[in-house]
């Protein structure tokens, strides 16, 4: 690893200067008056929670987004009446959380999209393949020109973004949640080209919400919270401990320790030999065997795209299996539809849950009915009883602490959190005795987070097994008891959660046997 | 850490409370304004013909409201709108796009027809009831087909629903030119029904009958089913998601059939109420459209029954009124059809209304900043 270099930058102007930068969508105020500097070279960290600004500044930094005031001075020059040409030609390159590449294209036809320089409007594409070369070996960045996009793997794609912003000049380069998507290996790998970038006078704006990465790849952090600067560290002068304070606002509590449990606890679901093609004829189960037993959280790590959505979907019964059973607590629940499984003691928690969760257009209230329209004392003789129902949701909303004006304001109008909190109040109404929990606080804040896991917690506590999936690596570790590695549709290993090490996992979620 | 997140939320709070009582209005004043709208346009269309817009429009409303009859006709006029309408409705709330209200319609109506024919011994407080439940079971069938062709073979019910109503159509031109034709005329139509099948007249002097009380009490049940039953719940859980609808144990393609079966009953009951109350006997050419003009009804009153009911009469007004202004202002009565679809196009324009005017709001607020 090598050091931050003191460079000429570092003293004098900065490269990136945004002053008093404000974005409005609506009521809401995304960046109220953000300062920004940058030195050329530099890695600066945007730390905050979702919601907290960081992804609208950075569009505004290149013209996503509407500005409402503020300034923009890069490289000497004012370029406030910034647009995404504007933001090219200056040399400002993004590589958005979801990649902008066209699947079906190879990396060099995606790399001079939009570009007339390189001939138009046929383009060079030995011209290209060479100029990516020199790219790649310049940066160290692995890249094969001639690739289709769609056969490369996601930290590949990352790469060919990287690759694009740098092919049309740029010499800031904004990263968005880079790592969101990679495994721990394919993290170190994109940290290293980071610090090539760095020490070749790119700049770097890298945005994330997890402390351990910004510490370990940042020269400087501004942490956002609410849409204003927090506070602007020196990486070197503060700590995890005080960048969670100022992130979030108070001192974050430790994770409860989940509760181990004995070998004698009852398996409350067993999932055999689990298998399903989907109508592509891809296979994307290849025969799972899952064990959760009462008390115990199940969690299951593995990169997204691996079988785990397709897992989730056919235990709910929304899927049909190709072939398997599926037990809970001792019944065969595999040829049930969804109702039938919500009264055998299922639950589910999707992970789209603005598509699949919640109806978004319907009412808090309506949304914590969706499964009660049938059962008495709600619904009696075929009409709702609006009276317990009332009564119902306000007990809801009061438990799960859900902010909301009342109960017939629209799901959509709710913040993510407080609509996880919605669904989650539904779901465990019923007292379920086993809770699929997909990606339960993806896109959520620290507080929101801390309270979906209490309640998951808290349910496995009273002997509720839970059977949590989701591609955020340290949620799982902190969570399970057991965890089972998925990757290609097929379990990779099973372990406790005192004999699992983060090395280990990282292998097998990328389909590596033990080295 | 819940009363961090939860003080400065509780004001803002308030306002959204606000917005969303307004969001139900903001529904209605778009039907309202795109009516006006389509009224101006109309205007502009009658004054470019040299005629004065403002005469035609008094002709128009004295046509449709001016006299004890012609306000009959209109109330006669919305009942089958009004009925289908409701029906359309029903279907738009589940998500599904009914466009055979028409075929439906003359299903109802030819089987409505055929009861009172086979019966006619019966007394009307029988015989009525019996030819409006079969024309509900006919026309909630022949809905049914294209909802059961979505179901099992996800066929869009849009196309079903259009090719039906070709089928309906000639079916009922086959019978009451073949099997079931009056055999005392040469003219497509059945034997007169029978005095008691008669939908009795509730303004005396008048051809308004009772199937304004049914168009009525249709409007507030189906308000009741939609907002108070489970079912009605199911219906527009699965018209908004049916993801959700599907996770949270509905079914939603049963679901959707049965609000395409109810959409096809009513639209089947506007068919006896046409039958039994206006023609007394099934002709082929039943209905001149209600079942399009239905949708366009369904639309203008924000596919709530109560409101569809109000956007019936509206444009019952507009299709009675109409030949007296072409009479009195020589203004040909299709510009009439003109505005009823202008008003379409200004209900679905409004989605480009609003992206516009965002547009404008941003471009003045980069000004100012």
């Amino acid at each position: 690893m090598k050091d931050h270099v003191e460079r000429p930058g570092d003293a004098g102007t900065p490269l990136l200067s945004m002053r008093g930068i404000s974005v409005a969508y609506g009521a809401l105020r995304a960046n109220d008056g953000i300062d920004l500097d940058v030195g050329a070279g530099e890695v600066q960290a945007l730390l905050g929670e979702n919601g907290a600004g960081k992804t609208t500044l950075m569009k505004a930094l290149v013209g996503l987004a509407p500005i409402e005031g503020g300034s923009i001075e890069f490289d000497g020059k004012d370029i406030s009446d910034i647009s995404p040409l504007v933001a090219r030609n200056a040399g400002i390159g993004m590589v958005h959380q979801h990649f902008m590449l066209i699947p079906t294209l190879t990396v060099a036809q995606n790399l001079c999209i939009g570009l007339r320089s390189e001939g138009y409007p046929f383009p060079n594409y030995r011209k290209i393949t060479a100029k990516i070369s020199g790219l790649s070996e310049r940066y160290a960045l692995k890249v094969d020109p001639s690739a289709r996009v769609a056969d490369l793997s996601v930290g590949e794609q990352q790469r060919v973004e990287i690759i694009k912003a740098l092919y049309r000049g740029a010499r800031l380069l904004v990263l968005d949640e880079p790592t969101s998507v990679l495994i721990p290996q394919e993290i170190e790998g994109l940290f290293e080209i980071i610090r090539n970038l760095s020490a070749q006078g790119t700049a770097v704006i890298f945005i994330s919400h997890k402390l351990n990465e910004v510490m370990s790849i940042s020269r400087n952090i501004t942490i956002l919270r609410r849409g204003k600067v927090a506070a602007t560290r020196r990486t070197s002068e503060t700590s995890a401990k005080e960048l969670a304070r100022l992130m979030v606002g108070y001192e974050m509590g430790d994770l409860p320790a989940a509760p181990a449990i004995s070998e004698s606890s009852p398996p409350v679901a067993r999932i055999e030999g689990l298998r399903f093609v989907d109508s592509r004829k891809v296979k994307k189960l290849n025969g799972v065997d899952i064990e959760v037993r009462a008390g115990e959280i199940h969690g299951i790590a593995g990169v997204d795209g691996n079988g785990q959505v397709e897992l989730a979907r056919i235990l709910a019964g929304i899927l049909a299996a190709s072939s398997g059973t599926i037990w809970l607590d001792g019944k065969d629940i595999t040829r049930l539809d969804v109702a039938r499984r919500i009264r055998s003691g299922l639950s589910y928690i999707p992970g789209d849950r603005q598509r699949t969760g919640l109806v978004m257009d319907l009412s808090v209230r309506d949304n914590m009915t969706l499964k009660l329209s049938d059962r008495p004392p709600y619904a009696v003789h075929g009409f709702l009883d609006f009276g317990k129902i009332r009564a119902m949701v306000e007990e809801s909303i009061r438990d799960y602490n859900i902010d909301c004006a009342d109960s017939g304001q629209e799901a959509r109008t709710l913040s993510g959190g407080n609509q996880q909190k919605l669904v989650l109040s539904r779901e465990l109404r019923s007292d379920p005795r086993l809770i699929v929990a997909v990606q339960p606080t993806q896109g959520l804040d620290i507080s929101a987070t801390n309270y979906v896991h209490s309640m998951l917690l808290e349910r496995q506590r009273k002997g509720c097994a839970i059977l949590l999936i989701s591609t955020e690596l340290d949620e799982v570790l902190s969570l399970s008891n057991r965890i089972s590695v998925m990757y290609e549709g097929r379990l990779m290993g099973t372990f406790d959660r005192d004999s699992a090490d983060r090395e280990t996992i990282g292998l097998l979620m990328a389909g590596k046997q033990h080295a | 850490m819940r009363e961090a997140g939860a003080k400065p939320a509780r004001p803002l709070g308030a306002e959204r409370k606000l917005k969303i009582s307004k969001g139900l209005r903001a529904d209605f004043l778009s039907s309202f304004i795109a009516f006006a709208l389509a009224l101006v346009i109309g205007a502009a269309i009658i004054a470019a013909m040299g005629k004065d817009p403002l005469k035609a429009y008094a002709a128009l409303l004295d046509g449709a409201v001016g006299n004890r009859n012609s306000l009959a006709e209109t109330f006669l006029r919305a009942i089958p709108l009004s009925l289908a309408g409701i029906g359309v409705a029903i279907a738009f709330r589940a998500g599904a796009f009914n466009v055979g209200a028409e075929g439906q319609l003359f299903i109802g109506a030819m089987a409505s027809a055929w009861v009172g024919l086979s019966f006619p011994s019966l007394p009307p407080i029988l015989l009525l009831p019996l030819m409006g439940l079969t024309a509900m079971v006919a026309g909630g069938l022949w809905a049914g087909i294209a909802g059961a062709l979505k179901a099992w073979m996800n066929a869009s019910e849009m196309i079903n629903t259009i090719m039906l109503n070709y089928i309906a159509v000639f079916l009922v031109s086959f019978l009451v030119h073949g099997p079931l034709q009056d055999p005392s005329s040469p003219l497509g139509q059945t034997a007169r029904l029978p005095r008691a099948a008669y939908l009795p007249i509730m303004l005396p002097g008048t051809r308004l009958h009772g199937g304004l009380v049914l168009a009525v009490a249709a409007a507030l049940l189906a308000s009741l089913f939609l907002w108070r039953s489970a079912w009605g719940f199911r219906i527009r859980v699965v018209g908004k998601n049916t993801f959700a609808a599907q996770a949270s144990g509905m079914r939603v393609n049963g679901v959707m059939v049965s609000a395409l079966v109810v959409s096809g009953m009513l639209a089947g009951l506007a068919g006896f109420c046409e039958a039994a109350g206006v023609q007394h006997r099934m002709i082929e050419n039943i209905s001149p459209g209600y079942g399009y003009t239905a949708i366009v009804v369904a639309l203008l009153g924000q596919t709530n029954p109560i409101g569809v009911f109000a956007a019936a009469v509206l444009f019952a007004a507009l299709q009675i009124g109409a030949s007296t202004m072409e009479s009195a202002v020589g203004v040909p009565s299709s510009v009439i059809t003109v505005i009823q679809y202008l008003v379409v196009l200004l209900l679905i324009g409004r989605g480009a209304f609003d992206l516009i005017r965002g547009k404008v709001m941003a471009l003045s607020r980069r000004e100012k900043g």
